[in-house]
């Protein structure tokens, strides 16, 4: 480390020399103002050494200066000096796990911009809304904003999630940084949900009202076992988000808190650690025939372990022993190890490039999305009369879809199996094949098409017979409850889908293709359950081909 | 102890004093670090929540004497009478708390997630898991009707008037 820590450093030793021989000089002549003169000619130099001690190096006009520049900075070190040229293809992630940190120092920006106007109590909170609404300048822009963004980092997040589950980048060395992944999901869509109540209109009262019931519904399970009196987990969790039994201002203020406090921090911590496993795990997922040496390109290895590296008209001397002696400590493939430097780029100016444009477009689509589009406000929120219909985000429709069949299975159970099984899947699945390689090859690809129809016939079927015959309790009325907890569409199709996984992983003899179809289940029925509650489900949760069919009060 | 089971590759040497002190102090500070954390947790659960009081007085029993329906939609309840006298019925989902509406048959019906429920409060259809509370209903000393929103009674108990 110690030979290229210090670029900079002669040009500073050689200006401060100078200096000291000035000092030296004034210092042997006799005069008064000799050190008044120094500070003068220090005052002077001050700009040039400052810049001098906050950045060290030079312009980064060469490939070791542009490295040096990498290497150096804080914010940038996150980076590696070079980059994989497999990994600046768009189609290696399509940017979307930077998309999804760019809307999150979005979300921060004006969230905090926000906070200046917002009071968070339930006399107050609405009027601020209005205030930001009609009479702060760009108020309801920055709320457009922060609202759009909000929407955008939950489906790039998803999106992010799909992109790495295939291209295999959960296995081995990436389990861990997998499973943290997992965890910024449920965070982002955590902020999501407490940011919904803070604007305290119907919209945000009812939600809250009806997310701190799915918190108390473990009672369904609990009141069938008849063991609520003495283990009463719902009423627990429903009091420690509520503060009370009802949502009003004891709630307002603990959403608050978590919105602009704890869960921001908490996800920062967490995608502080993202962002290092990705570094320690080495780098992003690449398929091993990204790491070929490109035709052109000679090796010349000598005898001190350095290496010569020539593709075209560049040549590049690597002495792994030498320059990446820490590399040693970290674990997988590196950029240098055993390969080729010709198929890495320095991280300055490619990758910065690359993440600049990705930031500008990013930006600059939520400025024209929060420009054109207002985010709504409903009436004040009132605690008599619900919405009709009481819709959650878009996000959380899939799950309001489960929550009409049970609330326990619906909002906390499958959720609960869906991010633990999601979470165990790097663990189940170990093999190495194929790593960094979308769908794994062709075989993947069809598992993953088959499992995109399978699911479609299952969620379809589902959603069709439920909506024309009923359930359970339409048949026979004095069912017990915790006979449809168990058996209701929602786990009917958990359990179709865990079946036809363990099938695929019998048929191929293949974990990973177990995998893809567990995942291909989970992500393709989001998908319908999704649309199917936006678009079809009207006044009463009932069904509608379209909203133009809704009764007319 | 036989030499042969400490070089089995499960044998494990016992701790030594050092050892022993080291490993002390460090899971005593990991605990006491733990329990710290506990006590932090206790403060987001207050003892008493702050809900006005759940007896309500509804007005002179009179007022509800023969009156087969009378609403209550700020305290999310009805009050109702039958031959046999006065019961009074919640209006919060048992499903997710929504407050439900009453239909024109007498029954109801939850806007939320479409629960339904017969005239009686029963769930007859929908995710709601059990009947409408029916609500304990008491007298006043100085003759109020009072309802207790947060005690249920059988569905079988009528307030004689």
């Amino acid at each position: 480390m110690t030979s290229h820590e210090n670029p900079g450093q002669p040009m500073q030793e050689t200006s401060s020399g100078v200096q000291t021989a000035e000092a030296n000089k004034n210092e042997k002549a006799p005069q008064s103002n000799g050190a008044l003169r120094t500070l003068l000619s220090n005052l002077m130099e001050t700009p040039r050494q400052f810049r001098h001690s906050m950045i060290r190096h030079g312009r980064p006009t060469s490939d070791r200066a542009a490295s040096q520049a990498v290497f150096t900075n804080v914010f940038l070190h996150i980076l590696p000096t070079r980059i994989h040229k497999y990994s600046l293809r768009p189609s290696a992630t399509w940017g979307l796990g930077l998309i999804s940190l760019v809307l999150f120092v979005l979300l921060f920006v004006t969230g905090v911009l926000l906070m200046i106007y917002y009071k968070p109590s339930t006399d107050q909170a609405y009027d601020s809304m209005k205030e930001l609404q009609y009479i702060v300048p760009t108020g309801r822009f920055m709320r457009n904003i922060h609202r759009w963004a909000a929407h955008g980092m939950v489906a790039c997040v998803i999106l992010h999630m799909a992109r790495a589950f295939y291209t295999s980048s959960y296995k081995s060395p990436r389990q861990f940084n997998w499973v943290v992944g997992m965890v910024l999901f449920v965070l982002t869509l955590a902020l999501s949900f407490t940011g919904y109540l803070l604007p305290w209109d119907q919209l945000a009262y009812w939600a809250a009202t009806i997310g701190s019931q799915i918190a108390e519904s473990p009672r369904e399970l609990t009141d069938a076992l008849h063991i609520t009196e003495w283990f009463d987990i719902g009423g627990f969790q429903k009091h420690l988000l509520l503060g009370a039994d009802h949502v009003g201002q004891e709630a307002l203020i603990r959403f608050y808190v978590l919105h602009v406090m704890v869960l921001p921090l908490l996800t920062t911590i967490f995608l502080v650690v993202h962002f290092w496993r990705i570094r320690k795990d080495g780098g992003l997922t690449r398929p091993s025939s990204a790491d070929e040496v490109s035709e052109g390109t000679t090796l010349i290895p000598s005898a001190d372990g350095a290496v010569t590296v020539q593709a075209g008209p560049v040549t590049t001397t690597v002495n792994p022993n030498k320059t990446y002696g820490l590399m040693a400590v970290v674990r997988g493939k590196t950029p240098l190890v055993d390969r080729a430097l010709a198929n890495t780029l320095p991280t300055y100016p490619h990758a910065l490039y690359a993440i600049a444009a990705v930031t500008m477009l990013t930006v600059a689509v939520m400025l024209a999305l929060g420009y054109f589009y207002d985010a709504p406000l409903k009436e004040l929120a009132n605690p008599a009369v619900p919405e009709n219909p009481a819709k959650a985000p878009w996000y959380f429709l899939g799950l309001q879809e489960l929550v009409s069949y049970s609330a326990f299975m619906g909002g906390v159970g499958i959720p609960a199996i869906v991010v633990i099984g999601l979470m165990l899947v790097p663990y189940l699945d170990r093999e190495r094949e194929d790593v960094g390689l979308w769908f794994s090859g062709p075989r993947g690809k069809r598992v993953t098409l088959g499992t995109a129809l399978f699911t479609i016939v299952v969620v379809l079927s589902m959603l069709t017979f439920t909506v024309k015959y009923g359930w359970l309790r339409n048949w026979y009325p004095d069912i017990p409850q915790i006979v449809i907890t168990f058996v209701n569409p929602g786990t009917v199709m958990l359990v179709a889908y865990v079946a036809w996984s363990f099938l695929i992983t019998k048929l191929t003899n293949s974990t990973r293709m177990g995998a893809l179809a567990v995942f291909t289940c989970f992500l393709i029925s989001f998908v319908i359950l999704t649309y199917f509650a936006t678009v079809h489900r009207g006044p009463n949760w009932e069904f509608y081909w379209s909203k133009s069919q809704w009764p007319v009060h | 102890m036989n030499a042969d089971l400490q070089e089995s590759p499960r044998f494990q040497k016992p701790v030594e004093r050092r050892d022993f002190l080291g490993l002390a102090a460090l899971w005593s500070a990991g605990v006491s670090f733990f329990v710290a954390l506990l006590g932090t947790l206790r403060l987001p659960m207050p003892s008493v929540f702050p809900e006005s009081s759940s007896q309500v007085k509804l007005g002179p029993l009179e007022k509800f004497k023969g009156v087969k329906m009378t609403a209550f939609p700020e305290l999310r309840l009805w009050v109702f009478s039958d031959e046999k006298g006065l019961f009074a019925l919640s209006a919060v989902c048992t499903h997710l708390g929504c407050v439900v509406g009453m239909e024109e048959d007498g029954g109801f019906y939850c806007p939320c997630h479409g629960s339904r429920f017969d005239a009686a409060g029963k769930n007859i259809a929908g995710p709601a898991p059990r009947p409408l509370p029916y609500l304990k209903l008491f007298v006043s000393p100085d003759g109020q009707l009072v309802v207790d929103r947060k005690k249920e009674v059988n569905r079988k108990v009528r307030l004689t008037v």
